[in-house]
């Protein structure tokens, strides 16, 4: 399942940050997950429970930040919101899309002591 | 699986036992190493009551380790002239056959390479190597994508030549490949005439991925409800520029145009850099 691979590179970053910024227990992780990511904020808190059982960050708070999708219209310079990758510029119709905002997959901060 | 590592805690496997031998690929850890043992000792370290929560901004994206070892073998393909791409695509859409029968070709005339990944078996990478054409098996146990950091391992074993194309084989999935970039040149998404025309819609993420889908199993087309012109269309909704091509493993049909692309896209990232010959 992809999302638990996701947690794992979670967990990996929590632990390379830990011993760079001397921390030993992470209290909340603030995400920013994309409605672009492919990824599904349901199964990313079951991975995430799963994953950091036991560990620096196990019991830490979740909270998932899902910013809006935004795309630029090559035919028609209209920039706005879209709920998917293959939906309609909607003032033109056109389907040459730029993506601007939706795809994000970040760690935006954590709460550490 | 150990995420510093990616080789894992016994789940990945490339072939020959060895589960994880040379230090390519490392580069962009600095400090990899193989010991990390998630969750021992640190949740208990803090000591109640002393503890002082602090804030720290990160906006580290997730697949930071994996851009940075994919970004590693794409300066390594660089650097030898190598042209990879990776195959995508759902389960039995016809990968291997594809590969098979493009290496029949390809693998006479230019030196190939394949890299076979695969949850349990070694199937694939046999049936690669029956061409005559050196293949690694990777398997990645229940993981259901190859990331940069397999394909790195990969590479240190397969050492393929200067100027050579290295072919990719994703586990079959049409979801999470799309998200690990492994360096590759381009990523292939493959569909069958046998799954149907809306695939593209229904896996947005890795049409939008991929700069080429193969339509395979035309033979099939006069028996199934297939329609080439709505999987096309469906798939330049997510992706304008898409190249598609239709193809036939069976037939060999449209064979011919992919091995043109294929070399026509090499020469367009390598200019100048002719690709290796079989012999040499
Ligand atoms: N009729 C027809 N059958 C095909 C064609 N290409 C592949 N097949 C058949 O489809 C089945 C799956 O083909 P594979 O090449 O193993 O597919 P794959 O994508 O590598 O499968 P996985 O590695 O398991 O994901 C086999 O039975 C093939 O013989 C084709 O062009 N036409
Ligand atoms: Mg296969
Ligand atoms: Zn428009
Ligand atoms: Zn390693
Ligand atoms: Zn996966």
């Amino acid at each position: 399942m992809h999302e638990m691979s996701l947690c794992e590179n979670i967990l990996g970053i929590l632990l390379d940050e830990a011993a760079s910024q001397n921390f030993s227990k992470v209290d909340r992780v603030c995400l920013e997950v994309g409605p672009l990511s492919g990824v599904e904020p349901e199964a990313l808190r079951f991975g995430f429970d799963v994953v950091t059982r036991g560990s620096l960050a196990d019991g830490a708070q979740l909270d998932i930040f899902e910013p809006q999708a935004t795309a630029t219209c090559a035919a028609c310079g209209t920039t706005a919101v879209i709920q998917d990758r293959f939906d309609p510029c909607p003032s033109c119709g056109s389907h040459l899309l730029q993506i601007k905002t939706g795809e994000e997959l970040r760690i935006k901060e954590l709460e550490v002591s | 699986m150990c995420t510093v590592c990616g080789c894992g805690s016994g789940e990945t496997r490339i072939e020959d036992g060895t589960k994880h031998a040379l230090g390519y690929g490392h580069e962009a850890t600095p400090d990899h190493s193989h010991h990390h043992h998630y969750g021992a000792g640190d949740a208990g370290a803090s000591v109640p009551g002393m503890s002082q929560s602090r804030l720290i901004q990160l906006e580290q994206d997730i697949l930071s380790k994996n851009n940075s070892y994919a970004d590693t073998n794409r300066r390594y393909f660089a650097e030898h002239g190598i042209f990879a791409l990776n195959l995508v695509s759902s389960p039995g859409s016809g990968k291997t056959s594809l590969l098979v029968e493009t290496l029949k070709k390809l693998g006479k005339t230019h030196a190939c390479y394949v890299i076979e990944g695969d949850q349990q078996t070694t199937n694939d990478a046999d049936r690669i190597r029956e061409t005559g054409v050196p293949a690694l098996q990777i398997n990645t146990g229940k993981g259901c994508h190859l990331d940069g950091h397999m394909i790195g391992h990969a590479l240190e074993r397969l050492t393929p030549k200067d100027g050579a194309y290295v072919f990719i084989e994703n586990v079959g999935n049409l979801v999470c490949p799309a998200a690990f970039d492994l360096g590759e040149a381009h990523k292939v998404a493959i569909l069958s005439v046998t799954e149907g025309e809306d695939k593209p819609l229904k896996y947005p993420d890795m049409f939008a991925a991929a700069d080429v889908m193969l339509l395979n199993k035309t033979d099939l087309l006069p028996y199934v409800d297939f329609d080439v012109e709505i999987a096309t269309a469906n798939a330049r909704k997510i992706n304008p520029e898409i190249n598609v091509l239709t193809v036939s493993a069976q037939s060999g049909d449209g064979l011919e145009d992919w091995i043109d692309w294929i070399g026509t896209a090499r020469a367009k990232l390598f200019a100048g850099y002719a690709a290796t010959d079989a012999a040499e």
